[in-house]
């Protein structure tokens, strides 16, 4: 018998495709983490760590509709893993493995249990708003002096547009994002799932999409941060990490983020474990590490994205955790609003809309 | 006796495993409805289960679907069209290469060969990724172009159609120039002699007999761009813009944005029949002509 298994993980491991189980398979957001911190997880548990990285939702989620991804770690944000929650795509979180979950931060629990109830499912490793970034001197010199560089007029008025077209805008290429802030714009209801109210937004999306240079969730950091553009709508922390840039090459360039005035969505990315992970317990010990406050600390300093984690807030750096645009004041945080999946008709409508938008077909 | 069997088997083998076996499957799920579980569509087959329930669950109503919507039809004739032109121009650069590579010293073709194939060796993606870099406003091409004095502002190609053909013709030239090299490196010199001796010039001498005894290299390396240019998806979500519609975008938003399998697999089927039936017909006409000829 000895021999039998013996024999079975010599050719597990030549074979190499049968995950072994001192190995965490991760996949997470591109531009997301502290690179050290993947090393100080090798270290710590001599677990080896092969981390992947995504740029939407959408991928992500096709990986786990479709089941055998491999990952054993995963972060949808909330209204996607609502959804795949449903189609019964994760495993409840064993909480006897994970002893650091309490320094979790109940306030953000508790906006989580909308998506994942009871939070049985996931943790949440990161928080932010979606809103305008801006390399304020460009911006000012076209625009004037008095610029809406924190209000949605900024990227939906054609007007501004038009003159902003000219040092470059990108949008995210994302309608579940987009489409909420136009909604936004026009004074109804962000997380509005009616189809009329919807097909609203055609008019201010398509009258400004002339001026769009690239719809896009990535590139954005590296061309606000290299003047390659001078307005991206974006999400707060990749924003940040372009302002960052652009001290650190000290080219002139000097960003700004805004959390506009009409309202910015709020999300949450979560970390899960997909129902067919093949290292569940490595699974848990790496986001118990995750949840360990001096490290969540570190990835929140690295990557300008608060986090869901109350035991981190006094390990924080000034400029992160007294940074209105990463933690809100308490102004601000009325003014943001959350979104809930839409059902397949209205996703249909939305996508429909979307390549419409962008393709005039 | 069983040699031949088997020697007649490994084809059918061969397309049964790779291309009729998943072909049935994407058709199946065409007729299947989007769901939300996993897999997101309803029914999954079960050997346990009755065949006549299952089958009875099918329809056609994707294919119905993608009638109403002028998108699809828009997004499979932009990608002909794409396509056909791509084809043109990776022809008009891969001839003159492969002629040339044919008609240099026999010392020198197994090293102009190898340059040929050398760009397999860089990833695909990364070769395409530089291409970003060159055509870029703030790119290799603008900048030497400024420099030279030839433009005064910089030229805005990456984002646009020309982007695209520039990746398209690049990425496929090897697949045309090989089929007509091999072609015409086979061609029999003496024919051309004779015919110079009976008093052609060296122009219609290429146009009367070079040109159509290369046919079959050209129509090899014509179905070999064109094909899967068609469906191509990453060139045209790389170099193009956001206005460049593409078959393999609609398929993708289908299938990543609205999660509906099945009607992503329908419009798959389509492309598929818009790829197949012409080519077969093609090769009827051909096998006609050659027999005609015998």
């Amino acid at each position: 018998m000895t021999r039998t298994l013996t024999a079975a993980t010599v050719t597990a491991a030549l074979l190499g495709s049968v995950a072994l189980a001192d190995e965490v398979r991760v996949y997470n957001w591109s531009d997301y983490i502290d690179e050290a911190l993947l090393e100080k997880f090798e270290q710590e548990t001599g677990i080896e760590l092969i981390y992947d990285v995504f740029d939407s939702n959408e991928v992500l989620e096709t990986k786990m509709l479709a089941g055998g991804s491999g990952y054993d770690v995963v972060v949808p944000s909330g209204t996607f893993l609502q959804r795949q929650i449903q189609a019964g795509a994760f495993q409840q979180l064993d909480m006897a493995q994970l002893p650091n979950s309490g320094n979790l931060w109940d306030v953000i629990q508790d906006r989580t249990a909308q998506y994942d109830p009871d939070n049985a499912y996931s943790i949440n490793y990161m928080w932010g708003t979606t809103g305008i970034g801006v390399n304020v001197p460009k911006v000012q010199e076209i625009l004037g002096e008095d610029a809406p560089i924190g209000s949605l007029d900024l990227i939906f008025n054609p007007d501004n547009m038009a003159k902003l077209a000219e040092c470059g805008v990108y949008f995210l290429d994302a309608p579940s994002e987009m489409i909420p802030a136009a909604l936004a714009y026009l004074g109804e209801d962000p997380n509005s799932h009616d189809s009329d109210t919807i097909a609203k937004t055609e008019a201010v999306l398509g009258g400004v999409r002339e001026h769009v240079a690239k719809f896009n969730s990535s590139e954005y950091i590296n061309a606000l941060a290299n003047g390659d553009i001078c307005v991206a709508f974006g999400w707060s922390g990749d924003i940040l990490q372009a302002r960052d840039r652009a001290w650190e090459a000290d080219n002139g360039v000097e960003i700004a983020y805004n959390a506009p005035s009409e309202g910015a969505l709020m999300w949450f990315d979560q970390m899960a474990i997909p129902v067919d992970a093949p290292n569940p317990e490595g699974a848990h010990v790496f986001l118990n590490f995750i949840m360990d406050a001096q490290n969540m600390a570190d990835a929140s300093n690295y990557v300008y994205y608060a986090n869901g984690n109350a035991a981190s807030k006094p390990l924080l750096e000034e400029d992160v955790i007294s940074d209105p645009a990463i933690y809100p004041d308490e102004e601000t945080l009325k003014n943001l609003y959350t979104t809930t999946p839409y059902d397949a008709r209205v996703q249909r409508q939305v996508t429909r809309l979307w390549t419409k938008i962008k393709s005039g077909t | 006796m069983l040699r031949r069997w088997f020697l007649i088997a490994v084809p059918y083998v061969w397309l049964l495993a790779l291309f009729l076996v998943p072909f049935l499957i994407v058709f199946k799920i065409s007729l299947s409805d989007a769901a939300i579980a996993r897999p997101p569509y309803l029914p999954v087959f079960s050997w346990g289960d009755s065949i006549i329930d299952f089958i009875r669950e099918l329809d056609f109503e994707n294919f119905i679907f993608l009638t109403e919507d002028d998108l699809y039809w828009k997004a499979y004739l932009s990608s002909l069209q794409i396509a056909l032109i791509a084809t043109i121009l990776t022809l008009l650069v891969g001839y003159p290469v492969a002629y040339a590579m044919a008609r240099a010293p026999e010392h020198w073709r197994p090293t102009l060969m190898m340059l040929v194939i050398l760009p397999f060796w860089t990833s695909f993606l990364i070769r395409v990724y530089s291409w970003m870099g060159i055509l870029s406003t703030e790119g290799f091409l603008n900048q030497f172009l400024l420099w030279v004095g030839v433009i005064s502002s910089p030229l805005q190609i990456l984002n646009t159609d020309t982007a695209v053909y520039i990746g398209i013709v690049y990425t496929y030239l090897p697949f045309m120039i090989l089929p007509i090299y091999a072609t015409l490196d086979r061609l029999d010199g003496s024919l051309i002699e004779a015919a110079e001796d009976l008093g052609c010039s060296r122009a219609s001498a290429f146009w009367l007999v070079t040109l159509p005894l290369s046919r079959p290299g050209i129509i090899a390396g014509c179905f070999l761009v064109f094909i899967p240019t068609i469906g191509e998806f990453v060139i045209p979500s790389l170099l193009g813009g956001s206005d460049t519609l593409m078959i393999g975008k609609v398929l993708w938003e289908e299938f990543f944005s609205n999660r509906d399998w099945p009607v992503a697999s329908a419009v798959a089927v389509v492309l598929l029949l818009i790829l197949i039936i012409p080519i077969v017909l093609f090769q009827r006409n051909q096998q006609k002509q050659a027999e005609a000829d015998r």
